[in-house]
This record gives C-alpha cells, structure tokens and sequence, in this order.
C-alpha cells in the first residue's frame, strides 16, 4: 500500500491530490535537494545514501553522466567532464574573457551571445548543463516521494542579475520543472532557521562553500528580507584549505616537484587532514608511497588558514561598512557552507560579530532545506500560512530619458512582484516612434548604469511635441523578471520586451554600483542639471528654427530676425559648453527677444483660423 | 481490540513531534474519498476532541475519532521504506480491497 506521512490537523489531502515540492541548491560545487514530509524538512540521498551531488556533468560515448561517477571522469577527460558551471549561467560570450579563468572547455565558435562548450556529444549551453544536474535532482526527489513534482524553489545567490536567474529558470524549465520562485540563497538559510518567523531584525549570512565566499546582509523587515549588501571573493573556499596543508606536507616532507597523479593525492590527504581536525586537536598525516609521516595539530593547521579566514572577515567588514552598519546591529550570523564546519572559521567569525554563530542546520544543507520550506508553503500544503515569502530589487529600474538621463520607474528595494508605470511624451512634432532603453542602477546618466534592453514603440500618429502620451509599464514577477511594456494611449498601439540581457554582472558589482552612486552624486546631481538645460535648449532650438523657416520671412524684418539669430546662435554655442547656468540663461534671454515674435504668430494664428482654416494647423509650440 | 504501532512507527511518530516542536500525538482516521471508498488520515494533533478515543502505544498517543474507530479497530501502523521512499503503512484487517496505489481502500 502507499506509504504515508503525517499532515498538519486538518490539512489531509484527499488521494492522488499531494502536490508534491522540492526545493533545489543549485550550487557551484555540489547540488543538492530537500522535501518536507511529515513537517520536517530533510535533504534526500541517493541510493548510496549520498546527499550532496557533485555539480559535474560528463559527456561521455554511452551516456551523460551526472555527479560523482562525472567528478571520475573529470581527471581522465576534462575537455568533456563540464564542472563549475554556475559560473557561466547567464554569461555572454563576452564575459568569457573578463572570467578570466582558465576555463579547460573548448568553446564552439559562434555568433550567438550564449556561449556554447564543444562536448563529444554536441555543443552545450550553460542552461543545458544545468538541466541535466537538475534532472538527477528531480528524479531522486520523484523517486523518494513516489510522485510526480508539482513545483520546485531554487535557490541563486543574492548578487545573481536578471540574466543569471534567467538562465536559472530556463534550465529548470528545460528539466521540466515548473519554478515556483527563484529564492536567493541566503534568505534560504534564513528561512531554514526560522528567522523569517523572528521579529524584524538585520542578519548576516556567511557562506563559505567549496571554492566561494559570499557573505549578504538581509534586512528582515513584515516579513520581508531584503539583501541590504553582499560582498565575498569567488575565488576563495574550503579547497584553498586544501592547498595549503598539501603545500605543508610538500615542505615538510621535502618533494621537489609533484607529479599531478602526487599532486591529486597530496589534495585528497590534506583534505582528509581537515576533516579530521574539525573533531580532532591532531592529526597524523602519512603518505606511504614516498616514505613520509608527519603530524599535523589543529594549532598549526589554524596557522596555515589564519590568513585566508582574514580575508573573509575584512569581506564582512566591508559589507557592513556598505550597508552603513555595526556589527552590533547585527541580529544573528547563519553559518553556511561546508567550510564553516572547520572550528576556526567558527572561532573568528563569531570574535568578529560578538556572538555565537548559528551552526545547528548542516551547512551543507541548510540553503536547501530552507527551499524546501518555501516550496512546501508555495505548493499550497500549509494554507495557514499566512507570509508569502516576497523579494525585493536589488537596483532600480528604469528607462533612458533625453539626454542620456535615467528616469527610474522602479526605485531599488521594492517589494517584487511589482508593477509600476509611469507616462512619457514625444520631444519632437510628428514623431512617430520613440525608443525605450531600459536600464538597471542607481546613477544618474545612462552612461554609468547597465543596459538591459531596447526596443521601440513605432506608430505614434503625429501629434505636436509633447502631445502624445506613452504609458511605460515596468513589471518585476517574482524571480524577479523584468517585462516591460509602452504603449502609446490614443491609439493604444503597443510594444513589450522580456529583459533577458546578454550579459551579467560580476559578483560584486552591485555592491559597487551601489557605492558608486553614493560617491557620484554630487556629480550626478551636476550632470543630470547640465543635462536637462541641454535637452531643453535643443527643444527650443528646435521649435524656433521650425518656426523661423516657416513664417519667420513674414513675421519678421531683417533687423529683428538678426537679433533673434543671434540670441539663438548665443544658445547654441552655450548649449555645448558644460556651464547649466549659462544655457538657462541663455534660453530665458532668448525667450525674451523672441516674445514679440511669438505674440506675432499667435495673432497670425488667430487671423488664419478666422479666415476659415483650421486652427489645429497653426498651432504653436509652447515656448 | 486496539491501535497498535510498530517500533519503528512510534520511533519515527516521536521524533517527528520532537521535531515540530508541538502536539499531543497523532490522530489516524478515515475520510470518504478517494477511487476505492475509503481514504486514510494521518495528523499531527494539538488538541483532542471529546469524541476522541486515546490510545498509547510504544509511548506514543494515537488520537482516533469514534467513527474512524469501526473502520481501522485493529489496525497496526507501521514504517517501512521502498526504495528511496517511505512512510507509515496502515495494516488494517477492516480493508477488503484497496487502489492500486494503496491510498484508499473498502471494508
């Protein structure tokens, strides 16, 4: 008969209807996948009763294969054993060469933004490789619950942009998953101790995984979390632990140069070494092979890691500078990552934030336990659940203006999902379409923010400057997706786009633009005036010359046509100079000598139109 | 007659409740629905009703409704796995025929 599980009172689901959840730490080094049953939320193991899965996927002549049988292969055939590709979801080609890393795939030669790795079995995407990660997932969770999967929540990192969590989703959906959310990954430890449930407060989450660092400032706040800063070094984990004890038994017991067959087994030992002395005070370290045998106390290993666990802190520190906090403002520190098991890394972090770091959650589970919880409560299996876990925007969203300048629709840290719109006009008469760039960041110039996307609003019917009317739509879904949509409100003709930009941020900058937009805005402020004076004078310009050529011959003699052509000609040359109170001066100044003209062409206008012709055909620009 | 549980049924019962952090104990039951008449219920419990009959079995309380009672009277819970899955498995001498899949079943 089937097997059942415990439900909350009153909450039994009739037959055949469970809507079975998972939630999924999709990782860079291992991945892994959690359920809750009977009110517990656990992490689930293969067969062999393994629950990490090793984020490699190997292309091999019989099969693909996924997790530990690929890491085998990964010695053997790097070319076609993929690993760490997390660090390519959501990159374009472009950002291949900023990585920097010396990535072992080869890369097929393409036109497409998406970069694409030459494998014994065809060329792969990013998006691809994951989904067969999150195939074995999703077949070890359907294999333990006995069902098919109604949805899953993954889990990214908070620094992750519209690009990446994209890609996130398309290969959870190419695995035939339906992704009820993206959930960053330390709201997802978060939730996995509880502390969405806890009073408002400002917590700090540091993960230190096998080959990354992040730490994330979360500001709880009604039951919100939003991501106050992140900072961490993706070129920093538990496996630089690894590589200094094999550098101290090199040293120790004397090797020339390892060979990589040593090299691989010095990793191993070091690595057996470390784990060791999370329980141990010593270790004693032999390598039969070459004769050698040492030993290692916790002392020295602590010595040996002494520096790189300070580099994690001065990270901290700099993430709390960022957020403009101390760390007694601090609520609670959530250890996550295989690496905080190691008792120094505990000892210095909690010295840093003056208290006791959260470790009761297996740190190598807790971001995924923390998805299944949300998953279980999306899946619609704890009504009474009354907080829907919500995200916010990490930077402000907006679209470019004349001038280069940004008008932000959506202000960053809002709430998602959000929908906001605002109203936009034409800037020349008969304009007929108008382009709409959508941008990401906190500065003022378009210049200094990132491009997301770009399309235009064609079929504007022609209207005087400034008559059309354009509402631009911004909406963020859940994930975190932006779809933007203009449409022009007499004829309701309409243009949309799905943000689904080329390239990512690296992981800091957001951090950085933030800061950026702390440290310019004095200088925005400046620009953005300068900005608007230059866009308003070439409005100007534009209307009076329209104007001149056509009636300027009648309405005016020489001398005050001179006049005016100068005052115009004065505007122009200022108009290119970077003084803001010189062009607004400029502008009134030819305002004024043009008064008599304008006036002139209003009675012009008035005598026209009661000679029987339709006053819409002399309308005059507003000055 | 009674309500039993298996070892491993009461182990798993209490270390779910510990986990929870809450409850009496667990109620089983029956509800209609379902393909084959019958469906079983499993809850953790807070609070009992009046109409409730109290068993305690292996240190565990097992909270059954009176009506439930003529449909399950000598059922026997137990834990068991399949493969990666398990769950608690109702050995009720009631039942006559089940569903294929075991969810529901006809006295």
């Amino acid at each position: 008969m089937a097997l059942l599980q415990i439900a909350e009172p009153g909450e039994t689901q009739a037959p055949h209807q469970h809507r079975l959840a998972a939630g999924i730490d999709l990782g860079t080094t291992n991945s892994l996948v959690a359920v809750v049953r009977s009110g517990e939320a656990r992490t689930l193991g293969d067969n062999h009763a393994q629950h990490l899965l090793p984020s490699v996927v190997a292309y091999t002549d019989s099969g693909i294969i996924v997790g530990d049988e690929a890491l085998q292969q990964q010695i053997v055939d790097p070319h076609n054993t993929i690993a760490s590709i997390k660090r390519l979801m959501g990159r374009g080609s472009e950002d291949l060469r900023l990585l920097g890393d010396e990535l072992p795939y080869r890369f097929a030669a393409s036109d497409s933004v998406v970069p694409r790795i030459h494998t014994r079995r065809g060329n792969v995407t990013p998006v691809e490789v994951s989904a067969e990660i999150l195939r074995v997932l999703q077949q070890r969770a359907e294999e333990t619950l006995g069902g098919a999967l109604s949805g899953v929540v993954v889990t990214v990192p908070a620094y992750f942009d519209d690009a990446q969590r994209q890609a996130t989703k398309d290969a959870a959906g190419l695995a035939g998953l339906n992704v009820f959310r993206l959930l960053n990954e330390p709201t997802a430890a978060a939730i996995a101790y509880g502390l969405d449930k806890s009073a408002d407060g400002i917590h700090a989450i540091y993960d230190l995984g096998g080959g990354t660092f992040d730490i994330s400032i979360l500001h709880l706040n009604k039951g919100v979390f939003e991501v106050m800063a992140t900072g961490g070094d993706t070129a920093l984990g538990g496996d630089d632990f690894d590589h200094l004890i094999a550098q101290w038994i090199i040293t120790q017991a004397g090797i020339s140069k390892p060979d990589a067959a040593l090299q691989r087994q010095l990793l191993q030992t070091a690595r057996a070494a470390k784990e060791r002395l999370t329980q141990q005070q010593s270790t004693d370290i032999s390598l039969d092979n070459i004769g050698w045998q040492g030993e290692l106390d916790r002392e020295g290993f602590n010595q040996l890691v002494d520096p790189l666990i300070r580099k994690t802190i001065i990270a901290c520190r700099r993430a709390l500078r960022d957020a403009g906090l101390t760390t007694d403002e601090i609520e609670d520190v959530v250890m996550v990552g295989g690496s905080t098991r190691v008792p120094r890394v505990r000892e210095l972090v909690g010295e840093f934030f003056g208290r006791e770091p959260l470790v009761d959650i297996d740190p190598d589970r807790v971001v995924a336990i923390g998805a299944a919880v949300q998953a279980d409560i999306l899946a619609g299996n704890k009504p009474d659940e009354e907080i829907l876990l919500l995200d916010v925007t990490p930077l402000s969203l907006g679209i470019e203006t004349m001038g280069g300048l940004v008008e932000t629709i959506i202000p960053r840290n809002t709430t998602i999902p959000v929908a906001r719109a605002q109203e936009f006009t034409t800037f020349k008469d008969g304009q007929s379409a108008m382009a709409v760039h959508v941008v990401q960041g906190e500065r003022d110039l378009v210049a200094d923010c990132r491009s997301l996307a770009r399309f235009e609003l064609r079929g504007i019917p022609p209207m005087v400057a400034g008559a059309a009317r354009i509402r631009v739509t911004f909406q963020v879904d859940a994930d975190g997706l932006l779809g933007v949509e203009a449409e022009e409100l007499t004829q309701h003709v309409k243009a949309s786009i799905e943000v689904k930009p080329s390239y990512g941020l690296s992981d800091n900058e957001i951090t950085e633009m933030l800061r950026a937009s702390m440290e310019h805005a004095e200088d925005d402020v400046k620009f953005r005036q300068l900005r608007e004076q230059q866009v308003e004078a070439e409005r100007v310009i534009e209307a009076l010359t329209a104007a001149l050529a056509k009636d300027g011959d009648q309405l005016l003699n020489d001398e005050e046509r001179r006049l005016i052509e100068a005052a115009l000609q004065q505007l122009r040359q200022n108009a290119r100079g970077d003084d803001a109170a010189a062009i607004e001066d400029s502008i009134k100044l030819l305002e004024q000598s043009c008064d008599f003209y304008v006036e002139r062409r209003m009675n012009s206008s008035i005598h026209d139109a009661m000679a029987g012709h339709n006053i819409h055909e002399f309308e005059t620009p507003e000055k | 007659m009674a309500i039993t549980l298996t070892t491993a049924a009461a182990e798993r019962v209490n270390s779910f409740l510990a986990n929870r952090g809450k409850g009496l104990g667990v109620r089983l039951g029956v509800k209609t629905s379902g393909c084959s008449g019958m469906a079983y219920v499993m809850e953790f419990v807070d609070e009992a009703n009046d109409d409730d009959v109290v068993y305690e079995d292996h240190g565990v309380k097992v909270i059954i409704d009176k009506k439930s009672l003529i449909y399950l009277e000598g059922t026997e819970l137990d834990f068991g796995k399949e493969g990666l899955n398990e769950g608690f498995k109702f050995n009720n001498p009631n039942a006559k025929n089940e569903c294929g899949c075991g969810e529901s079943f006809t006295i």
